[in-house]
């Protein structure tokens, strides 16, 4: 990979790293709360659908500074897990998976209570008089039945990680090879003087990586589409 | 035995159903669209929880709000047949029917894969998936699906009622052949009579949310009450007969019935087999004297047990006791001349053309096997 500087190695290694793990964490929450708000009904049912959706709306730099304060290692929740487990997100990759993971959820919750909506809720019955329980029929026939939208789902949210700045730079900072992500490193080329040819290829760079996950998502989704039972 | 006593609201409309029926054959739920006959099936497959009741089948207690008991859908061991047939898109046709028999515990699987492939001609199929199938064949594998797992009792809800005519008459001799091979108990809804008549023994009537009348398919298409219920059109009666033998020289086989012998052309059925015979009210004629020198071979004395005299249409239906009730209808006019009244003695002339094939449904005894099951 001689035409790549280590800085770009670095910076799209960090960066498919934290997309990746911002997703591992996100993806079984999301199935869960989309799951929720698609299946449930309950009082206070508005209130968890705007706060999913929050991050959406709010400025990427306030949901930064709130998991700051929360999970910085001074925070609330961050004292009390470094402490008792030594675990610490505070200005580490892992601090970064969590901040663009969550700036991704909103997107990726709503792919997938969208493709539940659709889901033939008398298949899942059918299934239940065949003998399977209420979980055997969310494993055999839901979750199948809903695997193109927690594709799209994910492939969007790693998107959106991929992309992610403000929250990262405000909860984990800007520090070389452990949270200087993608969009990080080109915000610094273009701070310091003669950084353009340098920002200049990172832009290129992010732009073939993101035709990349477009292209496999496409693959994908083909493949799914076919053991679905052939063209739709 | 079935026995189901539910209420159950579904906005201003009133479920309030009880019957008990064995668990013999086939046990027909028949009315109208919207009577709640689909509900009813869905209570029964834990599908829908009504309001209060009891429901035990074949001595096990699937719902006893009462005693907070309700068995889950899963736990009831019960097939259901769907009218769409809600075959699972992503899995083959053979995962389809694999389904259930693979949730089913070795010790209880009584229905055989290879036989029920056998029976319902899907061996071709199985590798398919379902989107590539016609409507009849899905609704084959459904069938098959639902009998795999060995259920207690068949729910089957309008299962041929999104199919055209000629895919129904595809399908009905696969139920036909499921009753008579495997001896499993179903409960069919419809709001066709015709396939009860050809497959049920027991009929339920239901009229908004409650049961009109209930009893064999023979009584209760010969009361005159229930016609508003069971469709005034194709008036007739259902005669339970057994074959007494074949007439090679004419090809005509007769037919024992509880007043007397029909000949009908030749069918296939074995002496002694039961079949049920359904004569069209518009295809008996009338007379006062025994008729000589006629065509119809079938000619039963008989005594109108009931004539409606207030009905003004031009057309009337009698009911004429010949051992069995058989219906008859006749214009108006008719009445009159002849001077008919309850009471009087006729002669009724059957066209033997009239004994329509299709209804015949061959009834084996299905208590003895019905038994072993419970």
């Amino acid at each position: 990979m001689d035409f790549l500087t280590p800085i770009e190695i670095e910076a799209i290694i960090l960066s498919s790293r934290v997309a990746l793990w911002a997703m591992v964490w996100s993806l079984p929450l999301a199935i869960g709360v989309a799951w929720v708000l698609a299946r449930c009904d309950f009082p206070g049912k508005s209130l968890l659908d705007g706060l999913v959706h929050l991050p959406l709306v709010l400025p990427p730099v306030v949901v930064g500074y709130v998991l700051l304060i929360g999970l910085g290692r001074k925070g609330v929740l961050g004292g009390w897990l470094f402490d008792v487990f030594g675990i610490s997100f505070a200005f580490s990759w892992r601090g970064a998976a969590i901040a663009s993971g969550l700036i991704a959820f909103p997107l990726v919750v709503r792919a997938i209570r969208l493709s539940l909506e659709a889901v033939d809720r008398r298949l899942e019955d059918a299934a239940r008089t065949l003998g399977a329980g209420p979980l055997g029929v969310f494993f055999t026939i839901t979750l199948p039945l809903i695997a193109p939208g927690i594709l799209a789902g994910s492939i969007l949210g790693f998107a959106r990680s991929l992309s992610e700045f403000g929250a990262t730079i405000t909860f984990v900072s800007n520090i070389p090879g452990e949270t200087r992500t993608l969009p990080i490193a080109l915000y610094n080329f273009t701070q310091v003087p003669g950084g353009e040819a340098a920002a200049i290829r990172l832009v290129v760079i992010a732009i073939i990586i993101a035709f990349a996950a477009l292209a496999a998502s496409e693959i994908l989704a083909r493949r799914l589409q076919s053991r679905m039972g052939g063209a739709s | 035995m079935i026995s189901v006593d539910i209420i159950h609201r579904l906005g201003s409309f009133t479920l309030a159903t009880k019957f008990e029926t064995g668990t013999r054959g086939i046990t027909a739920i028949f009315g109208r669209s919207g009577a709640g006959k689909t509900s009813i099936v869905n209570v029964l497959a834990g599908l829908l929880q009504p309001r209060s009741g009891r429901i035990e089948i074949g001595g096990h207690v699937l719902l006893d709000t009462g005693n907070r008991i309700n068995v889950p859908p899963e736990k009831r061991r019960l097939g259901y047949v769907f009218q769409e047939s809600r075959l699972f898109p992503h899995y083959s046709v053979r995962r389809n029917l694999t389904y259930g028999m693979l949730r089913t515990p070795n010790a209880e699987r009584r229905v055989d894969f290879d036989d029920v492939v056998g029976v319902l001609g899907i061996e071709a199929l199985l590798d398919r998936k379902p989107r590539s199938l016609s409507g009849g064949e899905r609704q084959r594998v459904a069938l098959g699906r639902a009998l795999l797992p060995s259920p207690n009792l068949l729910l089957m809800d309008e299962p041929l009622a999104s199919l055209d005519a000629s895919r129904k008459q595809e399908i009905l001799p696969f139920i036909e052949r499921l009753r008579d091979h495997f001896h499993i108990p179903m409960v069919y809804v419809s709001h066709d009579i015709d396939e009860i008549i050809r497959l049920a023994d027991t009929l339920i009537l239901i009229d908004e949310g409650r049961v009109a009348a209930m009893g064999s398919v023979e009584d209760l298409t010969s009361r005159l009450d229930l016609r508003p219920l069971t469709g005034r059109y194709e008036a007739g009666s259902v005669i339970a007969a057994s074959v007494a033998g074949h007439d090679a020289e004419f090809g005509l086989t007769e037919l024992a019935f509880a007043g007397g012998t029909f000949r009908l052309p030749r069918i296939d059925n074995p002496v002694g087999e039961k079949v049920r015979v359904r004569i069209r009210a518009r295809d008996v004629s009338l007379a006062l004297t025994r008729p000589e020198s006629v065509s119809e071979l079938n000619v039963f004395k008989g005594r109108i047990m009931e004539l409606d005299h207030t009905q003004s249409a031009p057309q009337i239906d009698i009911r004429i006791d010949i051992g069995v009730p058989l219906w008859v209808r006749i214009t108006r006019r008719a009445v009159y001349e002849l001077d008919l009244r309850e009471g009087s003695e006729v002669y009724t002339l059957v066209k033997s053309t009239s004994i329509d094939r299709q209804t015949l449904s061959t009834q084996k005894s299905a208590a003895t096997i019905t038994e072993e099951i419970y």
